[in-house]
């Protein structure tokens, strides 16, 4: 029976267990986003200072990662940390690994795209007024930088929180792997539920990405 | 790592590697059809099409490529409703992509300054006229990193295709791996495959934003 | 004999609670030159605006040579192919040659043969000197290049009345003096009907035929324009002419 399909999120402990998958992608989601973005603030001035090596190879370290993949990462921290460099953490924390590396990378371009955009003039009165430089990215650069930067970076924290999803595929019990399980244990007895369970699944990712990304775009809109 | 390794596998990851080129491809011209249409119905606020256009493009924005594909390929069939893996994979790149596309083309044509539709009203042009000489030209010039960005990242979300077991890289390399346990050189040629399609595109996408931007506006 | 071409009846402006434009009167004759003038935000800008609809007024009414206004998108639309607007921003269409800027308007907007347009962009090239740059991307121009080649894309459509947005206030001081004389010319030669706003004091006073004084959005003195510059009514104008060091 159709109409009972949706009954399948509350056979047994499904529900629970759908929030616990979704509570594992959350806390991942979450960690790599902090990690990755202090790296990518550091990465982001280094980008800003003259040394041209510093900033050949932070370059470099930014195009590999907008070339490859998301899901790439995720398997060649999953192959190449055991198999290679003989690290057995468990797969949530490669992915935590790969994801901060790659948060890092993006973030440091919208770091130096925003310190660079602010004006010389600033620069210039700062260092009139006898900062060093490391005040004057205190005081003056990074403050002005974080509001140029705020959009681009709560729309990188949502593309974070949809890759997510990719979790599963290093087999992490994320919400995706849970729904998965349901829908396979419960095939005889709620053929529809494969329908109910990816219907919930998709909703629940739009619930926390529709606000983040609506955020974005009031802020954006503001400027 | 071993060479002999990497040179047997050569042949299967060229074929993976042109249906890659194909599936991004049609992804990338549908996504544009898709965009331009969706964006038309937004400027010109068509009523209730406008709605569900905008219903449609945060929906797709705002949910992982993974689990439309999933919805695609495992849940509508209980629907009735059953395509081949590939054609999954192109309808749910196509309804991602079409939602940038129309994200992109829209910020470009509100990027338009106010002076230039003000001196387009001033010369006694209507809606369609602004619309058609001021708004969309420019409009297209200004959408073009928007453009740029979207393409890079439909070519890179193919990869997550490798989920339905469509044969494109990423999974023809999880398949390598998986027979005979070399990770190290599948997931090299993997990389560098990647690089193939990518580099080439971003140099030749830069290139065309310039040559847009600066016939467009002169800077 | 003279003609009234525009009237201004009790216009009043609003943004949301606060009044841009308190019961502005005037009317206009044909061949007459008026300039608005009056400190920065006294409402020049938006009075201008209204009179080609590109600001919605709330209450009043304009008369176009004796027809009442209805202030709907296609009425504006058709009535600013009599109207013309040159800006304080002199924006060129960036993706199209001079020529192509002056043809655009008239041929698909008003439908005329491209041919006949061409030979009359070219004569209005000549006569404001850049008949060279018929061919140039507006970023091959100057500031007042391009500021020369907005009044000849506005004069193109035939317009009945031109309207003058601070139209040299961006420009740098060596370019204002041909924008201006070409601007006296249309009114001497032409007996083109104008409204403009400017700063430009020795300007007005040479052109002006009639002087709208605005404050605060309303109008504090309506005189003719030699009168306005010699012996102004009230003080507050007094005040302004000091403060503009005419």
């Amino acid at each position: 029976m159709a109409h009972s399909a949706i009954n399948v999120f509350f056979a047994g402990d499904n529900f629970a267990r759908l929030m616990q998958g979704l509570w594992t992608s959350v806390w991942i989601a979450a960690v790599s986003l902090v990690i990755g973005l202090i790296l990518g603030t550091v990465f982001g001035v280094l980008r800003t200072m003259p040394n041209k090596i510093v900033r050949f190879i932070l370059r470099l370290y930014l195009e590999f990662f907008r070339i490859v993949p998301t899901i790439v990462l995720l398997y060649l921290a999953y192959y190449i940390l055991p198999r290679q460099l003989h690290i057995n953490w468990p797969a949530s924390w490669m992915a935590v690994l790969a994801f901060a590396l790659w948060v890092a990378a993006e973030f440091s371009d919208i770091v130096r795209g925003a310190i660079e955009s602010v004006p010389l003039t600033q620069k210039e009165s700062g260092l009139a007024l006898g900062l060093s430089r490391m005040q004057l990215f205190r005081y003056v650069l990074l403050p002005q930088a974080f509001q140029l930067e705020l959009p681009a970076t709560i729309n990188l924290a949502t593309r974070v929180i949809k890759t997510t999803s990719l979790l599963m595929t290093i087999s992490i019990i994320d919400v995706i792997a849970v729904g998965q399980q349901i829908i396979e244990a419960n095939n005889q007895q709620y053929p529809n539920g494969v329908f109910w369970i990816y219907g919930l699944i998709f909703i629940l990712y739009f619930v926390i990405d529709y606000p983040l990304s609506a955020w974005a775009k009031r802020l954006a809109a503001k400027k | 790592m071993s060479w002999q390794i990497i040179t047997q596998s050569l042949p299967i990851f060229g074929k993976a590697f042109v249906l890659t080129l194909w599936l991004s491809l049609v992804g990338i011209v549908g996504s544009i059809i898709v965009g331009i249409i969706s964006s038309l119905v937004q400027y010109f606020k068509v009523p209730v099409l406008g709605q569900i256009i905008t219903a449609y493009v945060e929906l797709a924005r705002n949910t992982p490529l993974l689990i439309q594909l999933f919805f695609l390929y495992y849940a509508f069939p209980v629907l009735g409703l059953k395509m081949s893996a590939e054609t999954c994979g192109i309808i749910g790149l196509i309804f991602l992509g079409g939602a940038y596309m129309a994200e992109g083309f829209t910020g470009g044509f509100t990027g338009v300054n106010a002076n230039q539709i003000d001196n387009g009203k001033a010369l006694g042009m209507n809606k369609l006229q602004l619309a058609r000489y001021v708004v969309f030209p420019q409009g297209f010039a200004l959408s073009m990193p928007a453009l740029t960005a979207n393409i890079i990242f439909l070519i890179k979300e193919t990869s997550i295709f490798s989920v339905i077991a469509i044969p494109e890289l990423t999974n023809t390399a999880l398949d390598l791996i998986g027979m005979y346990y070399r990770s190290n050189e599948y997931l090299l040629v993997l990389v560098i495959a990647y690089a193939i399609i990518l580099i080439p595109v971003i140099l030749l996408l830069n290139y065309l934003e310039r040559r847009v931007r600066y016939g467009t506006f002169g800077n | 004999m003279t003609k009234e071409i525009l009237r201004v009846e009790h216009l009043n402006k609003f943004y949301g609670d606060w009044q841009a434009l308190h019961d502005i009167n005037f009317k206009l004759e044909e061949g007459e030159v008026l300039t608005l003038l009056g400190p920065s935000g006294s409402g020049k800008s938006t009075l201008l605006r209204c009179l080609n609809g590109l600001e919605q007024f709330n209450e009043g009414a304009i008369y176009f040579k004796g027809q009442k206004i209805t202030p709907t998108d296609q009425e504006w639309q058709s009535l600013r192919q009599k109207i013309g607007m040159v800006f304080q921003s002199y924006d060129l269409f960036p993706n199209l040659t001079v020529m192509d800027n002056i043809l655009l308007a008239p041929t698909k907007v008003q439908k005329r043969p491209a041919e006949a347009v061409k030979d009359e962009a070219m004569q209005l090239l000549e006569r404001v000197g850049l008949i060279k740059y018929v061919d140039a991307y507006p970023r091959e121009l100057s500031g007042g290049q391009k500021q020369r080649i907005a009044i000849v894309r506005a004069l193109a459509m035939h317009p009945e009345i031109m309207l003058f947005d601070e139209v040299t206030a961006s420009l740098d001081p060596e370019m204002v003096r041909g924008i201006l004389q070409i601007m006296t010319d249309l009114a001497k030669k032409d007996h083109m009907t104008m409204i403009i706003v400017t700063h430009e004091m020795n300007f007005a006073a040479q052109i002006a035929d009639q002087v709208l004084f605005l404050e605060d959005g309303k109008i504090i003195e309506n005189t003719p324009g030699k009168q306005f510059f010699t012996k102004p009514q009230t003080d507050r104008a007094q005040e302004f002419l000091t403060s503009m060091d005419f």
